[in-house]
């Protein structure tokens, strides 16, 4: 006997919907407005005193609070997003869902540093997409049809948040997500936050890096302008030429849908992750094998902020493979 | 209650890895105070006379001394309660005779005038014992407002320095005492102790015409104050070390040892009694390293009346970072206190090794102080060290000391030394 996650009603192991509320007990997702991210109960100096505002009373530490640290798990899927340690706030935001029987769902956005509020801006993309992919999850509809119809919800979602009088400053994020059914895995991206593919060691199918960026720089390098290394230390390696919100008009996605027939894992990332772990071999150092998602989503945000944590950082790890869907 | 107090912090948060010394400006402001006067009943101010035998010469002295007392009297408001001391190297009640206080009322006031009017001059100096009768008559009062204003013209002869360190540290917070030296005979240094000691005031007035309108406005002051025994609570966190609490503005008053612990990490600094008025406070807190990244609070300064309510809270952060764009900007408060506060030091300094006939070291110490009133745009005190330097060229500091200069404005700018600029609003 298990209970109900919208009504504490007791529920029944095989009730698809439960008999007090109506939800449907076969769908589980990241609630909308984000994880909560409370302060730990305890400080890491052992003291249980915490102020208001997050500081511990013995040691004077700020407690991570609200969006500083969100971590969420369902089945065969695990995100977390971190502030890092140089900015004041985390912009990244992340969301996704697990459909019994069906499949899982996610989503990360990068607020754009430039604009404002991207806070708001990247929960509202990935929540609004979170809610069209999980639909599709249920319904059994089309994923890459699926994926385009999310961008555009997340893209309103987004938009909504501008302001008339200033345009350029309109809150944007970046967009990639991922949908995974018994037929594959589909990767859709806006921006420069990214999907890979990291297969389990000794499998046929390589890791890889499953988006292309869409910089500046990327576009450049895509011409022949620039090689990858002159790219890497451009300054405009960073800059967006394509983002979701009120000053990006009509955005459609990226689309690519990777078949694998051996297990591994798709990871999503802001690039406070690939910043410092960008190719795969980077990433197949830092992760590790046999793990649980959570973990691996652990081990490699852990890996950022030792290297600076410049950035914020978000993961979200999704197992892919026979017998590991459920 | 009948104040609201604000508390702000002015602080650069962000340090380099490694370091650990944290700089804050919190400024403390109360309002509303005049909208809801405090009653008559709550405040009591005894006026302490120094009645030595210097006080005959010039005659016009203690003439002054009285008219001063005089006009202080005609400035308490009905229903405050009042005495007048008379100092010499014993000590006297004066008004009213039996050691207590009278409360203000229009035959009060002529009765105390009267006998003020009766007073003379003849005997020592010793002020330790003023002010522990001043002590003693102000620990009937009930109410929260004690005030003292103490007039001398001398030095503290008929007692040693370690008597009257005593005293002080008996009565030290128990009343607010502005103190006031008239000619040129009375010391600097020892008045400072006293008026620091009391959290009051100390100034010279050079010439006794000025006294009545100095002891009215000191009187109409303290008529004008809200709450009093008002502390500042300190708490850091565990490994910290506070390096100093100072107030900075108006004058600069180092609280640093005047520190009572009351609670796990946390400390209570005496701030006296307010009115309508806003303070700044340096504080600078030295705590453990962290990492860059982290942040933590390095101290939460809370205004707290003398029955423990906290009226204002503010917090001083500290966030490391390996930016140095963030960690190496100057916050201009943090600066500009500093600066007034070196100001006031190498006054002092400088003024004690000109009269001990070290030139090279006056010279240099006036000359810094006058690089530093002129950057600081603290006019009052350049004008005052242009009397007792010839000015070559403020900004780099270049000066002559002056031959033959008054010993009154020699100590106009020791007593003021401490009086500061209040930092520009951008």
């Amino acid at each position: 006997m298990t209970n109900c996650p919208e009504c504490d009603a007791p529920v029944g192991a095989k009730d698809r919907f439960c008999e007090e509320c109506g939800r449907n007990l076969l769908v589980r997702a990241t609630p909308v407005g984000g994880p909560d991210g409370s302060a730990a109960a305890q400080c890491a100096c052992g003291s249980e005193d915490i102020d208001d505002d997050g500081f511990c009373e013995q040691c004077g530490r700020s407690q991570p609070v609200g969006r500083d640290r969100m971590e969420f798990v369902l089945p065969t899927i695990a995100g977390i997003s971190d502030r890092g340690r140089r900015r004041a706030r985390n912009e990244d935001s992340m969301a996704f869902g697990h459909v019994h029987a069906r499949g899982v769902a996610a989503i990360v956005c990068d607020g754009v540093a430039s604009s404002e509020r991207s806070d708001e801006a990247s929960q509202a993309a990935v929540d609004a997409a979170n809610a069209v992919l999980v639909d599709a999850l249920v319904e059994g509809s089309d994923p890459e049809r699926a994926t385009v119809l999310a961008v555009a919800s997340a893209n309103r979602a987004a938009g909504e948040l501008a302001r008339p009088e200033a345009q350029d400053v309109a809150p944007s994020c970046t967009y990639v997500s991922a949908m995974r059914t018994d037929s594959g895995v589909v990767v859709g991206w806006v921006g420069d936050s990214r999907a890979y593919w990291l297969a389990d060691d000794g499998a046929k199918t390589p890791s890889r890096r499953l988006t292309k960026d869409d910089t500046w720089a990327a576009q450049l390098v895509a011409d022949g302008v620039l090689t990858e290394a002159e790219a890497v230390n451009d300054r405009r390696s960073h800059v967006l030429s394509r983002w979701l919100g009120g000053d990006s008009g009509q955005v459609s996605p990226h689309v690519v849908t990777v078949v694998p027939e051996e297990g591994g894992i798709v990871l999503l990332c802001s690039d406070g992750l690939w910043n410092y772990l960008p190719e795969v071999e980077d990433l197949d150092a830092v992760r590790p094998r046999g793990a649980a998602p959570l973990e691996i989503a652990r081990d490699l945000v852990a890996a950022a902020l030792h290297a600076g944590g410049h950035d914020n950082i978000t993961v979200v790890v999704i197992e892919v493979g026979v017998g590991r869907e459920r | 209650m009948s104040a609201e107090f604000a508390v702000e912090v002015f602080q650069n948060e962000y340090l380099p890895e490694g370091a650990r010394e944290v700089d804050a400006i919190v400024t403390v402001s109360a309002s509303g105070v005049s909208s809801a006067p405090v009653s008559s009943a709550d405040i009591a101010q005894v006026i302490i006379v120094d009645c030595s035998g210097s006080m005959r010469y010039p005659p016009a002295k203690l003439n002054a001394a009285k008219h001063a007392t005089v006009t202080a009297i005609d400035a308490l408001r009905d229903g405050v309660s009042f005495a007048v001391i008379e100092g010499t190297d014993t000590v006297r009640m004066v008004y009213p005779r039996e050691q207590g206080l009278a409360v203000a009322s229009t035959r009060t006031k002529l009765e105390a005038k009267r006998l003020v009017r009766g007073l003379t001059a003849d005997g020592g100096t010793a002020m330790g014992r003023w002010l522990a009768l001043a002590d003693r008559v102000l620990a009937r009062h009930r109410g929260g407002l004690k005030h003292a204003i103490l007039l001398t013209d001398g030095q503290n002869q008929h007692e040693t320095p370690a008597q009257l360190s005593r005293t002080l540290a008996s009565i030290s917070g128990h009343f607010t005492c502005d103190c006031r030296g008239v000619g040129t005979d009375w010391q600097v240094e020892e008045l400072r102790k006293v008026a620091e000691a009391m959290l009051g005031t100390v100034d010279i007035v050079a010439d006794p015409q000025g006294l009545a309108d100095d002891f009215r406005a000191m009187t109409a002051t303290a008529m004008g104050k809200a709450v009093g025994g008002v502390s500042l609570r300190l708490w850091t966190p565990e490994g910290a070390v506070v390096k100093f609490v100072k107030q900075v503005s108006p004058t600069v008053l180092d609280l640093t040892d005047r520190r009572t612990e009351s609670g796990p990490r946390t400390g209570d600094y005496p701030t006296g009694a307010w009115g309508g008025e806003s303070r700044d406070y340096h504080v600078c807190v030295q705590v453990k390293a962290a990492g860059v990244g982290d942040r933590m609070l390095a101290g939460r300064v809370s205004v707290l009346t003398a029955g423990g309510d906290v009226l204002g809270q503010g917090k001083v952060l500290a966030v490391w970072t390996d930016d140095s764009a963030l960690s190496t900007r100057i916050n201009r408060e943090v600066a500009h206190y500093t600066g007034q506060a070196e100001l006031a030091e190498v006054i002092q300094d400088g003024l004690e090794a000109r009269k001990s006939g070290d030139v090279e070291t006056a010279t240099a110490k006036l000359g810094r102080a006058v690089a530093l009133a002129a950057s600081s745009g603290n006019t009052d005190t350049a004008k005052l060290l242009a009397k007792v330097v010839d000015v070559v060229d403020p900004v780099t500091g270049t000066v002559k000391l002056r031959p033959g200069v008054e010993d009154a404005d020699e100590m106009t700018l020791d007593t003021r030394s401490t009086v500061t600029k209040r930092v520009g609003k951008p």
